[in-house]
């Protein structure tokens, strides 16, 4: 927690509202996603009990399972959730654009639009993830036959819990998670991850105070997966140890439980619509809509499920992607939102100035050719934590390395290159002028090459060697 | 009657477990929690009397899962968990089993009696299902009842824990582990309590404990040895910083008590005598957190304790907002803070002007 985010909280506290910390919005909000809302049973080992699903907020569809513990039951229920759920996911592979690669040598097709899944928190995750992992090595043939959907389901919701581990994936959002890096309340975090809770704070009802409201949250229903034990003692057991289960009646009162979260998910869309979005969030989703293209073309070509675990070159090369879409995010964000910047600032990682001289056209002929080093000198107007030799970006151009030559007191010496067109002399606006408020940073979104890792069948024996591939998996 | 008698009233004492010792020990500086549960207060009655009621129930179906599971693998003599420990290498081939009864209050001390006996005699590989140990708490003695003991021929001991949560593709929800974890080290530092005191090596007790959950969508065990060595050093360091609670006691006024039959007015000015240490981690370990979160309101405590932290320990909200604002700091070792959470207020100002 930075000090910048507690003090909000501090704030938000103080005021009796929830206080934004963030000026944009960091994620991509779909025109049409689909809201899924699970239920577990309490006990099983991830079984479902029921899910409200839809792509509109007027249409929530309502799957029940009766008898959880029934594997028949559940594995009709994935088929029907597979039926609501594949058409959704399906329904963006029509238009697909031509993408150059290779430096133009050659082309691919991405997708035009991707689909984008809403579940209320983490947890929902987890119990997409699970509920992946328990169908998609089903057989539509053998032993225990179930419906086609559900082994490709399984493998849809692997493909999209996968996703939601990358930072800056758009593809599977967590409502709470979105409604975080926007806001933050004035209680703990713990009592963040509560939906109704939250929202209380951010969009607290008419003539009530926040407090009250949290208080009242806390006291609904969760939003799942976990059921309420009270609600599992009072209601859910009842019912269901009925000789015959009264479905009727058990879809009345799942449909009580989750519609307040339904409808709490759609107001988080709302307010998050509202807010103007960043600039390189188009950028993240473009890399959404091709990883959505590469899995649908994996599973087109017939490749197999995903593997219970990965192999250590696998897992490397996941790890090493997840780190660079990691970095790649913090930096984005702080380069989109002057008030995640703020945190730089005052960590020490980025300052702001004006700029006193400025010598455009400085020529450094010292090399073999005559290179554009302009020279620029900033007076910080705080505190400047970087050394001389530091390479520093400018969200305003970030094409443009500044590299400090020397500091004098609150006077940064800076020596420009790039972003200034190919010329001796730079192109209009691309060198800072005297006068221009600047901020500047040790960030950068200098692109990171991606690793490279050994093939499967050369994995070192310090990794496990090659995988050996067990014929009773 | 004894002072921690006093403080319970007439009512039944509730007992110490595992569970309570591991959430005393996440929260040592807490000391109502320390005197509460010492005097065997029921703190879910308490906290519906006076007007903060948790929830901290359980599941039915939760509980018809781990006691159907518990089952299974007690049947026939303990067929399918011996064969399942073997898995891990912790039991022999031919073991005995000695079950020491039910879970019930009356028993304690013979159960506790018959757990010695069996401990004292010569080793032999065996199960010892339902054992009774005792553990110091702040100057108290708790009973505490792990699921088995398994007795292995070299004369090593292991803690075993039988939970229902499942572990998926080797697995499983890492709060649950450490849970489980911190639980089984409870256990393990009271059966080493134990053979000291029969005078046997305290070593024999092994830090590998073992879990014994169901493995994927099943309800096939599975067991995974856990290392909890870890666990025990932190159990041991907060122990013994657990303040004494009969010194607790001792200081509190003499009208100080939480029979529940008192009037509420009462039972608050109790508690106010007894001093909390909230953090929101109570909320899901101790079912008076919300009282004591509203008691808290207004600290940064309340937000968390990074939150805390990051405002530089400052304790209270209005303070920190009157430092951000530029108020002088009351003393000098906050000048240091008070400098950071101007220069985040002016920051921050900047950017939502921008």
């Amino acid at each position: 927690m930075s000090t910048l985010t507690a003090l909000a909280r501090a704030q938000a506290y103080a005021d009796g509202r929830a206080a934004p910390i963030a000026t944009v919005r960091h994620l991509h909000v779909h025109e049409r996603p689909l809201v899924l809302i699970p239920l577990a049973m309490a006990g099983e080992a991830h079984a479902p009990l029921a899910a409200l699903v839809g792509t509109e907020a007027a249409v929530p569809r309502l799957l029940v399972v009766a008898q959880p513990r029934n594997r028949d039951e559940r594995f009709a229920f994935v088929s029907s959730l597979a039926s609501v759920v594949l058409p959704y996911l399906e329904s963006f592979t029509g238009l697909a654009e031509p993408i150059a690669v290779d430096r133009g040598r050659d082309v691919r097709y991405r997708f035009v639009d991707a689909p984008q899944v809403w579940v209320p928190n983490a947890g929902g995750v987890d119990f997409l993830r699970l509920l992946g992992r328990s169908t998609r090595f089903r057989t539509v043939d053998g032993e225990y036959p179930v419906e086609p959907g559900v082994p490709l389901l399984g493998r849809w919701l692997t493909f999209l819990a996968n996703s939601a581990e990358v930072p800056g994936s758009s593809l599977l959002l967590n409502a709470v998670q979105a409604l975080g890096l926007h806001w933050t309340t004035g209680q703990s975090s713990a009592e963040d991850a509560s939906l109704a809770a939250l929202l209380a704070w951010i969009s607290p009802p008419a003539g009530s105070s926040v407090f009250e409201a949290a208080r009242l949250a806390e006291q609904s229903a969760p939003a799942g997966p976990a059921t309420d034990p009270d609600f599992d003692n009072r209601v859910l057991a009842p019912l269901m140890s009925a000789a015959s289960v009264d479905l009727p009646r058990l879809t009345e009162v799942l449909r009580d439980v989750l519609t307040p979260t339904w409808e709490l998910m759609w107001r988080t869309l709302e307010l998050l619509r509202e807010l103007p979005i960043g600039t390189r969030v188009a950028g993240r989703w473009d890399g959404d809509r091709d990883t959505y293209s590469a899995f649908v073309q994996h599973l087109a070509d017939g490749g197999p499920p995903q593997p219970r675990r990965d192999g250590a070159v696998a897992a490397a090369a996941r790890l090493h992607r997840l780190e660079n879409a990691a970095t790649r995010y913090a930096v984005q964000r702080a380069f989109d939102d002057p008030l995640v910047m703020a945190e730089y600032r005052l960590s020490g990682a980025a300052f702001a100035g004006v700029v006193t001289l400025a010598k455009a056209d400085r020529i450094d002929d010292t090399g073999k050719r005559p290179v554009l080093r302009p020279r620029i000198m900033v007076r910080a107007s705080e505190p400047v934590r970087v050394e001389a030799g530091a390479a520093l970006t400018s969200p305003a151009r970030p094409a443009q390395k500044a590299t400090v030559i020397s500091i004098t007191g609150s006077d940064v010496l800076l020596e420009l290159s790039g972003g200034m067109g190919r010329k001796l002399t730079a192109e209009p606006g691309s060198v800072p002028e005297v006068g221009e408020r600047l901020l500047l940073t040790t960030l950068s979104e200098a692109y990171r090459p991606g690793g490279s890792f050994p093939d499967p069948d050369q994995t070192p024996w310090t990794h496990g060697g090659p995988p050996v591939f067990d014929q009773a998996e | 009657m004894t002072s921690l008698d006093r403080l319970r009233g007439p009512g039944r004492p509730k007992r110490h477990n595992a569970r309570t010792i591991a959430a005393l020990t996440g929260n040592p500086g807490c000391s109502r929690r320390a005197v509460l549960d010492a005097a065997g207060v029921d703190k879910p009655k308490l906290a519906e009397r006076i007007g903060f009621p948790g929830s901290f129930g359980q599941s039915r179906f939760a509980l018809a899962r781990g006691n159907s599971f518990e089952k299974m693998l007690k049947a026939d003599g303990c067929a399918l968990l011996l064969e399942t420990l073997r898995s891990v290498g912790v039991s022999a081939e031919d073991v005995g089993y000695d079950d020491l009864g039910a879970d019930e209050d009356d028993t304690l001390a013979a159960r506790h009696d018959r757990t010695r006996r069996l401990l004292a005699g010569e080793a032999r590989a065996a199960l010892i299902d339902h054992p009774l140990l005792t553990l110091a708490v702040g100057g108290q003695t708790v009973f505490l009842e792990p699921d088995l003991i398994a007795f292995q021929a070299a004369g090593r001991l292991h803690v075993v824990e039988i939970k229902s949560f499942a572990i998926v593709d080797g697995q499983a929800d890492s709060a649950k582990v450490s849970g489980a974890a911190v639980q089984a080290a409870v256990y393990v530092l009271a059966l080493r309590q134990l053979l000291r005191s029969l005078g046997h090596d305290e070593e024999l007790v092994s830090h590998d404990v073992v879990l014994v959950c169901p493995a994927n969508f099943t309800l096939r065990p599975e067991a995974v040895v856990l290392d909890v060595r870890k666990q025990l050093s932190t159990l041991r360091r907060q122990l013994t910083r657990l303040a004494s609670v009969s010194s607790l006691v001792a200081a509190l006024p003499e009208e100080v008590s939480f029979d529940l039959a008192l009037p509420v007015p009462a039972l608050l000015s109790s508690l106010a005598a007894v001093a909390a240490r909230y953090a929101p981690e109570c909320l899901s370990a101790c079912e008076l957190a919300v009282y004591c979160r509203h008691e808290a309101a207004g600290t940064t405590a309340a937000l968390g304790r990074p939150v805390r932290e990051a405002l530089g320990g400052i304790t209270t909200v209005e303070s920190v907002l009157a430092l951000a604002a530029g108020a002088p700091p009351p003393a000098e070792d906050l000048a240091e803070a008070a400098a950071l959470l101007r220069a985040a207020a002016r920051l921050r100002a900047e950017a939502l002007a921008e």
